[in-house]
C-alpha cells in the first residue's frame, strides 16, 4: 500500500524545448509531481536540437540529445528534456523517449503523442495525460525501474500511442514500492 | 517467468548493438552483445541463450553461416535475422534453414516486442512444462464495489460465477450504478487478467471516429492520418473488450461488430490485412433494448449474441442499506485523496443521505460526500453542509413509514410490469386514476 507519510523530496527539471504553452505545462508538471510526489521545475532550454537532425532519415536522434542533457544535468537533480521533434534511435523506426537506465537524464518527444498525427480530432487533455505518462515512464527508467507487466501501470512498455491510452499515470503498487527504495538510494547517492 | 530471458545480439554495427540491448534491458531481459561470428560462438560456448538477434550481414562469416554453427552448438536456440531492407530474399532463405523470423531495418517497435514474445510462447509451448496455467483460487472483491444489501450480494454472486467462465456479459443499470466497476470486477478474476480490459464508451463518439476508435485505421487511410493507428479491438487483444452505453451504436457499426464477434477477425480501416483477435466481451446499457430491437434502432442478431449472461445492478434508491456504507467509504477515499483526516456524519445528515433519491446513483452520492468533504468545517459532517436539502416533501418518507413503504412496493410493481399502469394498478387492488396520483405524490418517473 501507498503511505501518505512517505513524500520522495527529489526534484525533477524539465527542460522544456517545446512550443506548449503555459496552462498544459502546468497540468503536466502537476501530472508528474503528483505521481512520483516530487518537486518538478520548469527551465529554459540551452539544447541544439538541430546538431541532432539526420538528414537520411528526417527524424531527430535521441540518443545525441540525451547526451547533451546528461552534460547540463545537475548531479543531484533528474533532468528531462521535453522535444516536440520526431526522434529515432538507430535500429528502431521512432520512439516515444529516451531515458539513461538509472541515470540523471532523459528524453520525451510530443511529436507522436497528439491525436492529429494519427487523423484524429485534437484532444488537448489527453494529449497532456500522454505527455506526463511518458515523462513519468522514462523518469522511473532513470531511476532503475524496469517494464513492468501490470497492463495499467506507467512503467509498461508502450510500443505505440494507444497503449499509452491504456495504462494510468501512476505506478502500480510493486514498481512504487521498488520506486521508494530506489529514490532513497538515489538521495544517499547524491549526498 | 522467474530468470529472465537471455538475448543475445550480433551485429558489426557498435551503435545498433547499443540501442537493441538498452531496449531490451528495460524490457527485463539479460541481454549480451557479439560484434561478429568468433565473439557470438564464444558467447555461446560460455552460456544458454534463449533468443539470438542475427545481422544478416556481417563482415567475415555472414548470418546464414553463423546460424548454422550456432544451431550445432546449440539447437534449441531462437533466432531472429535483422536485415536491411534490400536483402529480405536472403531473410527468406534463412527462414528456410531453419530461423524463427526476420526484421528489417529500422525496426518497427511494435513488431521487434511482438517477435520476441511470440518467440517466448513458441518456446514454452516447445517445452510444455513452461506452461504454467495459474490457478485462480480466491475471488478478488475490487475494493469499490460495496454494498451488503442482498441485491448488491446477489450482483457479487452472479459476477463471480460469470468469472470464472468466457461468456459475454451485459451490465444492465442506470447510470452512475457502477457497471463498469462490475465488468473490471469480471475480467480480473477471469483467465484472462493479464491482459488488459479496454473500455470503449459507444455512446460518447461519433459515428466514423466510432469506426476508427473500434477498428483502427491504415497510414493514409483518410486526409490527416499519417500513421496507421491500433483500435480497441486490437488493443483487447487476450483480453477483455467492455463496450459502455452499447445502446448507442449506430446500425453501421452494430454490422460491424456483429461480425467481428462471428468471425473473430477483421480489417483496420483503409487496410487489406486481415487481423485475427481474442477477446471477451462485456456490455453495458441503460437502454431499453428490447424496445429498440421493436423501434429498429438496434439489430436483433447483435442484441442475442451479446446477451447471454444478465447482471442488473439495481439502482441506489431500492438499496437503501447500502447509502451508511457507501457513504462511509467514500469520506475515507476522498479523506485520503485530500490528505485530510476521516470524518463522521451527524445522525441528521446521514439520514437525509438515506432519505435522498439518488437519481445520479451511486456516482452523484460519491460527488455529494466529495464536496461535503471540502466544504465541512469540523470533523462531522452536518445536513446544511450536503450538496442538497430535502424538500418537506420528502420529509415523510423517513425509511420504516408506511409512506415510504408504500412507496417502495408501487416502485416494484411498476418495474415489474414495465410501467404498465393497468396491469400495475389490478395487482395492487386501485383503481388507475389512484395509481397516477400515487405516482405524481412520490414524483416516481418512468426510467427512460
Ligand atoms: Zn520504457
Ligand atoms: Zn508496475
Amino acid at each position: 500500500m501507498r503511505t501518505e507519510e512517505t513524500v520522495v523530496t527529489s526534484t525533477i527539471t524539465i527542460l522544456n524545448a517545446t512550443t506548449l504553452s503555459a496552462s498544459p505545462l502546468r497540468d503536466i508538471l502537476h501530472e508528474v509531481e503528483k505521481n512520483l510526489r516530487c518537486s518538478v521545475s520548469l527551465q529554459k532550454h540551452s539544447l541544439d536540437i538541430e546538431k541532432t537532425f539526420d538528414t537520411s532519415r528526417g527524424q531527430y536522434y535521441s540518443t545525441a540529445i540525451l547526451t547533451q542533457v546528461m552534460k547540463r544535468a545537475p548531479v543531484s537533480t533528474k533532468c528531462v528534456a521535453l522535444v516536440d521533434v520526431d526522434v529515432f534511435i538507430p535500429v528502431l523506426s521512432f520512439v516515444f523517449g529516451e531515458a539513461q537506465f538509472g541515470g540523471n537524464a532523459t528524453v520525451v518527444s510530443t511529436h507522436r503523442l497528439c491525436n492529429q498525427f494519427y487523423g484524429m480530432p485534437a484532444d488537448e487533455s489527453l494529449h497532456v495525460q500522454r505527455i506526463a505518462k511518458e515523462i513519468i515512464h522514462e523518469l522511473g527508467h532513470t531511476y532503475g525501474l524496469y517494464h513492468c507487466r501490470n497492463f495499467e501501470c506507467v512503467m509498461r512498455s508502450s510500443t505505440y500511442v494507444e497503449d499509452i491510452d491504456l495504462k494510468k499515470s501512476s505506478l502500480c503498487n510493486e514498481c512504487w514500492q521498488l520506486f521508494e527504495i530506489l529514490s532513497l538510494n538515489n538521495l544517499k547517492k547524491n549526498e | 517467468m522467474n530468470s529472465p530471458i537471455a538475448l543475445l545480439i550480433v551485429d558489426d554495427e557498435n551503435i545498433v548493438r547499443d540501442s537493441l540491448s538498452k531496449w531490451f534491458r528495460e524490457d527485463g531481459y539479460s541481454v549480451g552483445t557479439a560484434e561478429n561470428a568468433v565473439v557470438a560462438l564464444r558467447q555461446m560456448q560460455t552460456q544458454h541463450w534463449d533468443i539470438i538477434l542475427l545481422d544478416i550481414k556481417m563482415p567475415g562469416m555472414d548470418g546464414i553461416e553463423l546460424q548454422q554453427k550456432i544451431k550445432e552448438i546449440d539447437a534449441t536456440a531462437t533466432i531472429i535475422f535483422i536485415t536491411a531492407h534490400a536483402s529480405v530474399d536472403t531473410a527468406v532463405q534463412a527462414l528456410k534453414s531453419g530461423a524463427f523470423d526476420y526484421i528489417t531495418k529500422p525496426i518497427d517497435p511494435d513488431h521487434l516486442s511482438h517477435l520476441v514474445l511470440n518467440a517466448i510462447k513458441h518456446r514454452a509451448l516447445q517445452n510444455e512444462n513452461a506452461t504454467l496455467k495459474e490457478q485462480i483460487s480466491e475471488f478478488l472483491n475490487p475494493d469499490d464495489i460495496i454494498g451488503d444489501s442482498p441485491q448488491m450480494k446477489k450482483v457479487l454472486e452472479l459476477t463471480q460465477t460469470v468469472a470464472r467462465t468466457d461468456t459475454t456479459v451485459m451490465i444492465r443499470g442506470e447510470s452512475g450504478t457502477g457497471k463498469e466497476l462490475v465488468a473490471r470486477a469480471i475480467h480480473c478474476n477471469s483467465e484472462r487478467k493479464y491482459f488488459p480490459i479496454v473500455t470503449v464508451n459507444c455512446g460518447a463518439l461519433p459515428e466514423g471516429i466510432l469506426e476508427s476508435e473500434l477498428f483502427g485505421h491504415e497510414r493514409g487511410a483518410f486526409t490527416g492520418a499519417q500513421y496507421r493507428r491500433k483500435g480497441k479491438l486490437e488493443l483487447a487483444d487476450g483480453g477483455t473488450l467492455f463496450l459502455d452505453e452499447v445502446g448507442n451504436i449506430d446500425m453501421k457499426t452494430q454490422m460491424d461488430l456483429l461480425r467481428v464477434i462471428e468471425t473473430k477477425q477483421f480489417t483496420r480501416v483503409g487496410g487489406n490485412n486481415i487481423i485475427k483477435v481474442d477477446f471477451r466481451i462485456i456490455c453495458a446499457t441503460n437502454k431499453d433494448l428490447e424496445k429498440a430491437i421493436a423501434e429498429g434502432t438496434f439489430r436483433e442478431d447483435l442484441y442475442y449474441r451479446l446477451n447471454v449472461f444478465t447482471i442488473i445492478i439495481p439502482p441506489l434508491r431500492e438499496r437503501k442499506s447500502d447509502i451508511p456504507i457507501l457513504a462511509n467509504f467514500f469520506v475515507k477515499k476522498h479523506a485520503r485523496v485530500m490528505g485530510k483526516p476521516v470524518a463522521s456524519f451527524s445522525a441528521e445528515a446521514m439520514d437525509t443521505l438515506v432519505q435522498y433519491d439518488w437519481r445520479g446513483n451511486v456516482r452523484e452520492l460519491e460527488n455529494a460526500v466529495e464536496r461535503a468533504m471540502v466544504i465541512k468545517k469540523n470533523n462531522v459532517i452536518l445536513a446544511d453542509e450536503l450538496p442538497f436539502q430535502l424538500s418537506e416533501h420528502h420529509q415523510y418518507f423517513t425509511s420504516g413509514s408506511l409512506a415510504a413503504m408504500e412507496r417502495e412496493h408501487i416502485v416494484s410493481i411498476l418495474k415489474q410490469n414495465n410501467w404498465n399502469i393497468s396491469r400495475s394498478a389490478e395487482i395492487l387492488q386501485i383503481d388507475r386514476v389512484t395509481l397516477y396520483n400515487k405516482i405524481e405524490k412520490y414524483e416516481l418517473k418512468r426510467p427512460s
